[in-house]
């Protein structure tokens, strides 16, 4: 690769008219509170920083540490740091490729760091804190991170380029070397990063054009494939420190519920337990293993007092919901137009469960406080939180917290939150020793922070054509934003995630009104963020209602969205490249067999999935094949596109399947993967991605797929059998034929078999 | 004591007799590749193999395992079955958070050994009872058929130059 180092009037950061037409998709609109409180916001820099140079000093103070993110020691080791977290978006790698394009490395020659919480320096533009989440990290990092690679290398260069006494612009800079055609020279950077240390900061750098990518759009092999291969990576349930002792955890089951009293004498006689603790809510066992504290936590007579909650249902919380959509004030969210008073009416009401997380790596958190210290292991999606709450915690100032953070094994959300982390150190500053603190599977499910149920009424009037001239959506749900970032609420209290995808959709409606009524649920059962977020709930509802609006119209699912999309050149090319892939309308399925299509520009990406799917005269669904359009803008590596959206598909398409949590008693009622049910290799489709080549900036793509994946897979089980599902998850009984097949499904389930299909 | 053979090396450990092989391995031994995703073998993230043979290492009591040799993640790659697996794992990047991988590679491994050829129906049957929230389904099928054949099934990474 070739850089040239001359200034160029050309190469401009992002400009503020296209940083306020990005931030208006996804989760960002959540994230970017600066724009609506009025304050400035820290966000990462490609030029050294006034707190860099303790964060360089930390790093072992490399002679060459030109910015946040890269450091270059003399031995010529170049090692990058992460201003996100890897938890399995692949991030890492195209951080390290975005570094790297400009840096001139190749990935071999770079070792991937975490970075310490610190907002100046790594704070996402695009979200104003050091948080990974919304699928922001590559739309917000795109520009910067290139940057600050070109920093580094014009440093790099002019500090060759002044020992050669030659021109700067006729070096060549690639594989970590700087090179000088001309006359032959050649130096690594090693060699040079002292002197490119003492250098003054470029005023302006220039980018490479797309054109000229040589790391970006490969698909290079993930930077944490080798170690994660071989079971070498650092979880941080994998963290071990001296002295540390495990423990376990378990919460009063009841939401808001008090922990009255345990008796311990039975867990005290178990060989290996050393403490047992208490909190206002919940308590620890703590031993020289987990087995010691589990086996300890299991013998353990536990009262709690259940609280106000004691009597919630599901359907308590569901039967509040509908009052609310009927009796309360809504918020506007978009209002073009007026209803018509003439026309064809189409209505339908869509309810959403509560749905858990449960990421792979149960939630853990490793914590060894003294008297001025308090430092801490965890893989968080939002380390400065943690460092936060726990300096609130210990009363010590937050530079005496360090946290360390770590590889995440699945966040999907749940690692947004800081409350596992807080009570981990609410019990470690109790003892004297480091402690590592592991949440059951049990527990991580039943003290998940859910995702919101909702209960939708939307609705169309329909011209003489089919063409819907008024479209309306009643969007009735409790707000994640207004817990987690309340000051980013819109002036008028609106949750602009909520309503995103439906407010805004990609087809021609000419009159349109899209409102949300809020309904909290009661305190003590928090709600939080899902991966998807707003988009996955708004994409079920609207993209099944197109299909509905289709079918009332007589008209064909696909043709019926052409038309709509006439103005929406972009998304209509990704309708017909899916509906080329699969087939469509190519050749007559067979009986029971169907295929759903939806369609969606959710995270500043474009996205269409064709389900097929076949049910069974028992209702069971069979998953047959999946074919995704996407247009992502530059894809900075087209194998972890494919793995995210594949991926992304197959985590939508088992929440729609499979989850739902339900309440009874105030708790929830699911404990475990054998209840709350995830998708199997054997039930998975084959997932074709076709991803179409573009140099418009990258889109997001960790949750595209999972929020694109319901309708589709609702407007397939429509299409095979008839049945329209307004309810998530999917119900078998609603879809089987009979009343034979009824009874036959009723009769399995009660073995325990699954129909076979 | 216990003794226990893992990975080529003879551990003795003084643990209670129906502590999970797991928590031995990663709390005892120190071994912590193996994986705890659900406790109650419904997830398969602490697949280890006996002799060989794949199981759930988060149920089964150390007193059980006896005289089997006990091999992890760490140690699979000295197989012939282990090393292709691994290899594929590479080529195709299957891994995402990689959290459930090592459970993933050890049952398909012992798939290998025992079905040099496997099916679609074989992968199956013998992956269906490790679960990947990421949803890397669809590169695991087509890694373990690639390690089997040795030809191309799906998109191949570029490695890092030097890199195996």
């Amino acid at each position: 690769m070739m850089h040239k180092t001359s200034l160029a009037a050309s190469q401009t950061p992002i400009d503020i008219d296209r940083r306020n037409a990005l931030k208006l998709t996804g989760l960002s609109i959540a994230f970017l509170w600066g724009a609506t409180s009025g304050t400035a916001h820290a966000a990462m820099n490609a030029r050294r920083q006034s707190s860099d140079a303790a964060a360089a000093a930390a790093d072992g103070n490399p002679p060459f540490a030109p910015n946040a993110f890269i450091r270059i020691d003399s031995n010529g080791a170049v090692r990058l740091v992460m201003p996100t977290v890897e938890m399995g978006q692949g991030i890492y790698t195209g951080i390290s490729m975005m570094l790297a394009e400009e840096l001139g490395v190749d990935l071999g020659q770079i070792k991937v760091e975490h970075s310490p919480p610190n907002e100046q320096l790594y704070a996402n533009p695009y979200i104003g804190g050091q948080i990974t989440g919304g699928s922001t990290s590559t739309r917000g990092q795109y520009q910067v991170l290139r940057e600050a690679g070109a920093v580094a290398r014009t440093l790099l260069v002019t500090a060759a380029a002044e020992r050669w006494h030659v021109d700067p612009s006729t070096c060549t800079v690639a594989h970590g070397v700087v090179s000088h055609p001309g006359s032959g020279r050649k130096l690594p950077f090693g060699a040079l990063a002292k002197s490119a240390g003492a250098l003054p900061m470029p005023a302006k750098v220039t980018l490479k054009e797309p054109k000229d990518f040589a790391i970006i759009g490969k698909p290079l092999r993930r930077v944490d494939s080798l170690d994660k291969t071989r079971g070498a990576t650092q979880y941080g349930i994998d963290v071990r420190v001296p002295g540390m002792k495990v423990a376990t955890v378990k919460a009063c089951p009841t939401f808001g519920g008090r922990l009255v009293g345990v008796d311990e004498r039975r867990t005290r006689a178990i060989p290996g337990v050393i403490d047992v603790l208490r909190l206002e809510n919940a308590v620890a066992v703590v031993g020289e293993h987990f087995w010691a504290a589990k086996q300890g936590m299991d013998a353990l007579e536990i009262l709690w007092d259940p609280g106000e909650n004691a009597g919630l249902t599901t359907a308590g919380l569901r039967g509040a919901l509908a009052d609310a959509l009927r009796n309360d004030k809504s918020i506007v969210a978009r209002e073009e137009g007026k209803r018509p008073a003439d026309g064809k009416v189409i209505e339908a009401l869509y309810q959403l469960p509560m749905m858990a997380h449960a990421p792979m790596e149960p939630l853990n958190t490793t914590v060894a406080v003294t008297a001025d210290k308090c430092e801490i292991w965890v893989g968080t999606q939002v380390p400065t939180r943690c460092v936060a709450g726990a300096a609130k915690i210990t009363g010590l100032p937050p530079e005496k917290i360090v946290l360390h953070n770590q590889y995440i094994g699945g966040g999907f959300g749940r690692r947004l939150e800081s409350d596992s982390v807080e009570q981990a150190v609410r019990f470690a500053k109790q003892v004297k020793y480091p402690v590592k603190i592991i949440w059951t599977r049990e527990e991580d499910i039943r003290q998940d922070i859910v995702r919101p149920m909702y209960h939708d009424h939307i609705s169309a009037v329909l011209g003489t054509d089919g063409r819907p001239v008024w479209f309306g959506d009643r969007i009735t749900g409790g707000t994640v934003l207004g817990r987690w970032l309340p000051m980013a609420m819109g002036k008028n209290g609106l949750d602009g995630d909520l309503v995103e995808c439906a407010a805004k959709t990609p087809y021609d409606l000419p009159n349109v009104k899209v409102e949300w009524i809020r309904h909290d649920m009661p305190d003590g059962l928090l709600v939080g963020w899902w991966r998807g977020v707003g988009p996955t709930h708004n994409l079920f509802v609207v993209e099944s209602f197109m299909d509905e609006l289709a079918h009332s119209a007589g008209k064909d699912p696909l043709e019926y969205r052409r038309a709509l999309l006439q103005k929406n050149p972009r998304a209509l090319a990704l309708l017909d490249l899916a509906a080329e892939k699969i087939g469509w309308n190519k050749a007559a399925l067979a009986p029971r067999v169907g295929r759903g299509i939806a369609l969606g520009e959710p995270f500043g990406s474009h996205v269409c999935l064709i389900v097929e799917v076949e049910v069974s005269a028992q209702g069971e669904v069979r998953l047959r094949r999946a074919v995704v359009a996407l247009d992502c803008g530059i894809a900075i590596n087209p194998s972890s596109v494919e793995a995210q959206i594949q991926g992304g598909v197959i985590f939508g398409l088992s929440a729609a399947l499979y989850s739902g949590i339900t309440v009874k008693k105030g708790a929830i009622e699911q404990s475990n993967f054998h209840d709350y049910r995830s998708l199997r290799i054997n039930e998975t489709p084959q997932i074709e991605v076709y991803c179409v080549q573009s140099s418009q900036p990258p889109g997001g793509l960790g949750e595209v797929g999972t929020a694109i994946a319901a309708p589709a897979l609702g407007n397939a089980i429509f299409a095979a059998c008839g049945v329209r599902l307004r309810t998530l998850p999917v119900e078998t009984r609603l879809l089987a034929q009979s009343a034979e097949a009824l009874k036959q499904v009723v009769e399995n389930q009660a073995e325990g078999r699954r129909t076979p299909v | 004591m216990i003794v226990l053979r893992v990975n080529g090396d003879e551990h003795s450990v003084d643990v209670p007799a129906d502590m999970p092989l797991l928590w031995v391995l990663r709390d005892v031994i120190g071994l912590t590749g193996t994986k705890f995703g659900c406790g109650i073998a419904q997830c398969g993230a602490c697949t280890v193999h006996l002799d060989g043979q794949a199981v759930r290492s988060c149920v089964l009591p150390v007193s059980a395992v006896g005289e089997k040799a006990i091999t992890t993640i760490e140690a699979v790659g000295n197989s012939a079955s282990g090393q292709k697996i691994q290899k594929a794992w590479l080529d195709v990047d299957v891994v995402q958070c990689g959290y459930c991988q090592s459970g993933q590679i050890m049952s398909a491994a012992a798939l290998l050994t025992r079905v040099p050829n496997p099916s679609d129906a074989d992968i199956d049957a013998a992956m269906s009872g490790n679960i990947c929230r990421c949803g890397t389904y669809v590169r695991i099928r087509a890694a373990i058929k690639q390690a089997a054949t040795g030809k191309a099934e799906i998109l191949q990474t570029i490695a890092p130059e030097g890199a195996a």
